[in-house]
């Protein structure tokens, strides 16, 4: 296997004319995306990575700059090669966009009539497909009787009908509850793992991109203010588009007191409880806090914390265990 | 008049006026449907974006709907004798009846189609639909109810239409409610000929609206 990457975007651009002038929805961006990841692309509304998405199936079309798909350029396909692509690259949407007017089976069914697939072999397949998705038993229903939930299950099958080898993912949870995102997260992963199909995922909710992503990037004002896999963009977010995002604050500022630290992760994943409180309370343990800036969006925490690691080496590894408990990402630093 | 006299006479009317709407409406779904269908399609940020066939298609439908169809009736008089062998007379009416539906037609298609959400025409692109596969399997399909219901508005207009043929020299209904109601002082023959239309159009506005509702599989 050549280590080439899957999906590699390059220089890409795209600047909408409106009426007030000239909008840059995305400014030369340059990005790899590898077999068998999950590649998140985060941003505030308006940071274009839902241009950037559309572009790699073509639903949206860049003014300059490539995008090579297995080292050929989609760009410059003729319309019988996009249509092959386009089965191969699925893509599944915030609104489910679902066919009112055909039952849940007849959806999941659409793209295998369109490729041709005989009408016995389309209607076995669709019931394997609503399988993976759990909705079996749903498949007369019609999309108007099914929850949110399961609207975007039926999406996903519908997008797994052609065997692609990329889903597109534009905000497919931004629109459901956080426990229905939950379970539609994790059907996404048990997808990349299962069916090793490579996903592309944009949101503009840290904890998506915390929950199933390996790598990230985020945008900010059409331009790539960072990128890296998860767990480095978190624990040391460079940019101030990513602290931005996360509500962090800027990085070590300069009165916090000198020697080891721990820093606390916020990224509205974790349940929204008083976790100093509670290590104090119930483990006895007390922390200095050295400094916090947290917020409350929409009833998630988000934010960064600093405190002073505790001396004892004992108390130390209590204290992460009980942030690990917790699900609290923890970063050993050293404040200058 | 006798009782069968009666029978004769509105029965008679009954059926020159469904002679002349049944196949106009047909035949203009045949030219209207195509042409609202085209200027959906070719309109800015469609599947098949076209701006100058879209803006020429727009100016058309839009002139030809604005002729008063009294006025295009004997305008046509000339053009329909070429046509239909005659220029009067109820089979003669069916042509300058499509000329003038056609358009309206295609309007109709428009307005159904422009509702289907963008979003499901986009989720059929990005699996690699070709334009007639969206056309065809969702464009339609996810417009029908509404399209059924613009049919039944369309079939009411034409019937409305119908009435004015007593001008051109048809018959029908309204033709039998003018030169045999209204021009005789016969009012028994007017109202029973205006009753019959009114029916007929309830009939037929009933039957879609239920039809249009039993398919729609939106609201459940």
């Amino acid at each position: 296997m050549s280590d080439r990457p899957l999906i590699e975007i390059r220089d890409l651009s795209k600047v909408y004319s409106t009426p007030e002038g000239e909008v840059v929805a995305l400014d030369h961006i340059d990005l790899n995306v590898h077999k068998g990841e999950i590649y998140g692309v985060i941003g505030m509304s308006g940071a274009g990575k839902s241009t950037l998405i559309r572009c790699i199936n073509r639903l949206d079309t860049p003014n300059t700059g490539r995008i090579l798909y297995h080292g050929q350029d989609i760009l410059t396909m003729g319309k019988a090669d996009l249509l092959q692509l386009r089965r191969k690259v699925s893509m599944i949407f915030q609104q489910f966009n679902l066919l009112m007017q055909r039952t849940v089976g007849e959806n999941v069914r659409y793209p295998l009539e369109i490729a041709g697939v005989k009408r016995r072999q389309a209607d076995e397949r669709v019931i394997e497909l609503l399988k993976i998705v759990g909705l079996e038993d749903r498949v007369n229903a019609y999309p108007a009787q099914l929850s949110g939930g399961q609207r975007q299950r039926v999406a996903i099958a519908r997008a797994l009908a052609s065997d692609p080898e990329v889903l597109l993912s534009d905000e497919a949870t931004s629109a459901l509850d956080p426990m229905t995102t939950q379970a539609i997260l994790s059907l996404l992963q048990d997808i990349n793992r299962r069916l090793g199909i490579t996903i592309i995922l944009i949101t503009h909710e840290m904890a998506v991109i915390r929950q199933i992503c390996d790598r990230v990037t985020i945008l900010d004002g059409g331009r790539i203010a960072e990128e890296g896999t998860v767990d480095e963009v978190f624990m040391h977010t460079k940019s101030e588009a990513g602290r931005r995002l996360f509500g962090a604050a800027p990085q070590d500022p300069q009165d916090e007191p000198a020697g080891p630290a721990l820093r606390l992760v916020f990224d509205g994943s974790s349940v929204d409880r008083p976790v100093i409180a509670t290590l104090v309370k119930e483990h006895g343990i007390m922390v200095n806090i050295l400094s916090a800036d947290m917020k409350q969006i929409g009833g998630k925490t988000y934010g960064q914390m600093l405190i002073r690691t505790p001396e004892d080496e004992g108390t130390k590894l209590a204290v992460l265990r009980f942030l690990k408990e917790e699900n609290i990402p923890v970063k050993e630093v050293n404040i200058q | 008049m006798s009782q069968a006299q009666w029978t004769d006479l509105l029965l008679g009317g009954l059926w020159d006026t469904l002679y002349m709407t049944i196949p106009s409406t047909i035949l203009a779904y045949l030219i209207g449907m195509p042409l609202g269908i085209l200027f959906v399609i070719t309109g800015r940020d469609h599947i098949l974006p076209r701006p100058r066939l879209n803006s020429a298609l727009g100016v058309v439908i839009n002139f030809l709907r604005s002729i008063p169809f009294i006025i295009l009736l004997a305008m046509l008089i000339p053009i329909t004798r070429l046509v239909m062998g005659s220029g009067i007379g109820t089979r003669s009416l069916i042509f300058p009846l499509v000329i003038s539906a056609f358009p309206y037609v295609a309007r109709m298609v428009e307005g159904s189609l422009n509702e289907v959400d963008r979003g499901v025409i986009e989720a059929a692109q990005s699996m690699g639909s070709t334009t007639a596969q969206i056309i065809f399997k969702v464009m339609i399909p996810e417009a029908m109810p509404s399209l059924l219901n613009g049919a039944a508005i369309v079939t009411v207009t034409i019937l409305g239409y119908t009435a004015m043929a007593s001008a051109a020299g048809g018959g029908g209904l309204g033709a039998i409610a003018i030169t045999k109601g209204l021009n005789l002082r016969r009012m028994d023959i007017m109202y029973a000929a205006s009753i019959a239309l009114v029916a007929l159009v309830q009939l037929i506005t009933i039957t879609g609206n239920r039809y249009t509702r039993s398919i729609d599989h939106r609201k459940r």
